[in-house]
Parts: structure tokens; sequence; C-alpha cells
């Protein structure tokens, strides 16, 4: 899979927040074999120390840092730019949040801080709704990866719309879709990667599991399975029965 | 002069962000600047003068989804 001009063999995405340790995010994020992580920003005291940012260097992933909490464009966009220093990536994966209970994308802008930091040189990874006219929009506005919502971000509730998803991927036959938010289980995963999208990103279900790692190791197989099930091209549904085994040849015991 | 530091309110007698942040605590740490709502890069932080009244937020790595 590529993205935005970068080879990724992984097409699991993992977040770094909410683990009982930095010890266990780590054994999560080896097992889970994702080759890309995201990060934030946050506020910073005087007394603070460097801890996360070697704990995530020493396990040599990429990083993608998020816009998480900013609530309009103009903090996003500032956002981006002390993260591209930070982290010292072009890569942001863009959150503007319209609603603070389901922290559903605020769509106008987000489609405004995507244009003007594309503009800029930033390779954005848009989370926003399935809807396809504000994915065309993101497009145009120079996004070359989209970031659908499976269902509201930590609900774990899985993918509460495949069927727009399902759009999505048949209207942008060429865009890498990275289903990011909702993921539940392994099966939301596997279910994610069947409808033909190119990757899941998912932070709460793997942290917040009993085992964190084994979660996370659950997760890259689903998606694995998810992925090679949906090139191998799934039968279509029958309303009725079909038998399997073969009639011809049957005996007549009568 | 008094100025707002990551909501937390400060007074000091810096002329420029970079010296505001070494005031503070902040030198040799990797953190990222924004002043009164907009990025301040590293290069520019010693050639942006600070004023009584302005806002700095000082942010660094963490964990996120």
């Amino acid at each position: 899979m590529r993205l935005y001009d970068e080879e990724i063999s992984s097409r699991l995405l993992l977040g770094t927040a909410q683990y009982p340790s930095p010890s266990i995010l780590q054994r999560a994020i080896r097992d889970s074999g994702a080759e890309i992580v995201t990060v934030s920003l946050r506020r910073e005291g005087a007394d603070g120390a460097d801890g996360f940012r070697d704990c995530i260097r020493q396990t040599g992933v990429r990083v993608l840092p998020n816009t998480a909490g900013c609530h309009t464009a103009r903090d996003a966009i500032t956002t981006a730019h002390m993260a591209r220093e930070l982290f010292s990536t072009s890569w942001i994966k863009l959150e503007v949040i319209g609603h603070a209970d389901n922290l559903q994308p605020d769509i106008f802008g987000l489609i405004e801080a995507a244009r003007v930091l594309s503009a800029d040189g930033f390779s954005v990874f848009p989370y926003t709704t399935d809807d396809l006219v504000v994915g065309e929009k993101l497009i145009d506005a120079g996004c070359r990866v989209l970031m659908p919502w499976g269902a509201p971000i930590g609900s774990a509730q899985g993918l509460r719309n495949a069927d727009a998803l399902r759009s999505m991927r048949s209207h942008f036959a060429d865009v890498p879709l990275i289903v990011d938010a909702g993921i539940g289980r392994p099966s939301d995963a596997a279910e994610a990667m069947e409808i033909g999208m190119d990757a899941v990103l998912t932070n709460t279900a793997v942290a917040k599991a009993g085992d964190p790692a084994l979660m996370a190791r659950a997760m890259a197989m689903a998606v694995e399975a998810g992925h090679i099930g949906f090139c191998a091209d799934p039968m279509n549904r029958r309303e009725t029965a079909v038998p399997s085994t073969p009639v011809l040849g049957l005996a007549d015991f009568g | 002069m008094k100025i707002t530091v990551n909501a937390e309110p400060h007074d000091i007698p810096a002329a420029n962000l970079c010296d505001a942040l070494a005031q503070l605590g902040y030198s040799g740490r990797t953190v990222a600047t924004a002043l009164n709502g907009s990025f301040v890069s590293r290069d520019t932080r010693a050639t942006t003068p600070i004023r009584d009244g302005d806002r700095i937020e000082v942010l660094a790595p963490r964990q996120g989804g």
C-alpha cells in the first residue's frame, strides 16, 4: 500500500494512547506489526520528561501526528505546524471535531484546514465521515488519502454503516481508504478489510483490551485475513440454500 | 511582563519568545511553540517579541489516537 509515495507493508495503523504502561504500548506496537502509529501534542511543563518520545523512537515505527481535540480549522492548522516541527514529518492526521459528544468531524472546518495544509506541503490524512461529496471535496483540497469513520471514536461499535463504506470504495477506487475510529473487535477490522478498505486504524480497542499486546496481534491477523479475503474475490450471497455436496450420483435407497 | 503560558499566569522580563522559554525552564527541551494562537517556529523564537498579555502554548509529544 502506498500512502503519499511511501510504501507501507502493514495495513494496521495503531494509536498510542490509553495503554496501561509504556512497556505494554511497546509490546502492542511490536505485536501489531504496525509501521505507523498515531501520536499527539499536549501542553508540556518545564519539568516534563521526554519519556514518550523515547518510547516511540525505540520501536522504530513511523509517526502520524494528529490534531485531536481541535475544534476549529485555525487550531488544527496551528497544531499541524507545531507537529511538523516537533516530529519532523509532513504527515498529519487531520481532525477538526464538530461535536463534543460523538466527536464527529466538522467537515466544513476539515475541508478548509485540509486545503490550507495541503497547499503548505503537508500530507494530510483527514479523519472524515463516510460522505462521498465530502470525500471529493477533500480530494480537491489536496488529500491523497481518506480516513472515514467506522463509528464514533472510542465507541467500539464496529462499522455503523458498512454500505456507505462500500460506496466509498467503489467511488474512490484509486484513493487509499483507511477506516479510522469505531473498531471494537478483530471481526470489525476484518469486515472493513473485506469491504476493500486499504487499512484500519485502531487505538482504544487494543489499549483497553485485557491483554493489549495479544489484541494487537489479533487485530493484525484480522486485518491481514480480511485483506486477503477481499483480494480472493468472495462469492456473492444467495437467498436460498445450494447443496455443496454433488447431487449427481446420489444413492436412491427407496 | 505578565504573560500566560499553557493557561498559567507568569510574570517575567523576557524580550522575546526564546528568552521567555529559557526563563521558564524549557532550555534544551524538545517543544513546539505558539504565540496568541499562531505557530512560532524554533528558528524565529529569538526574533519574536513578547508583549504584555501574550498567550504562549508550549507543546510536547504525547500519546494519541
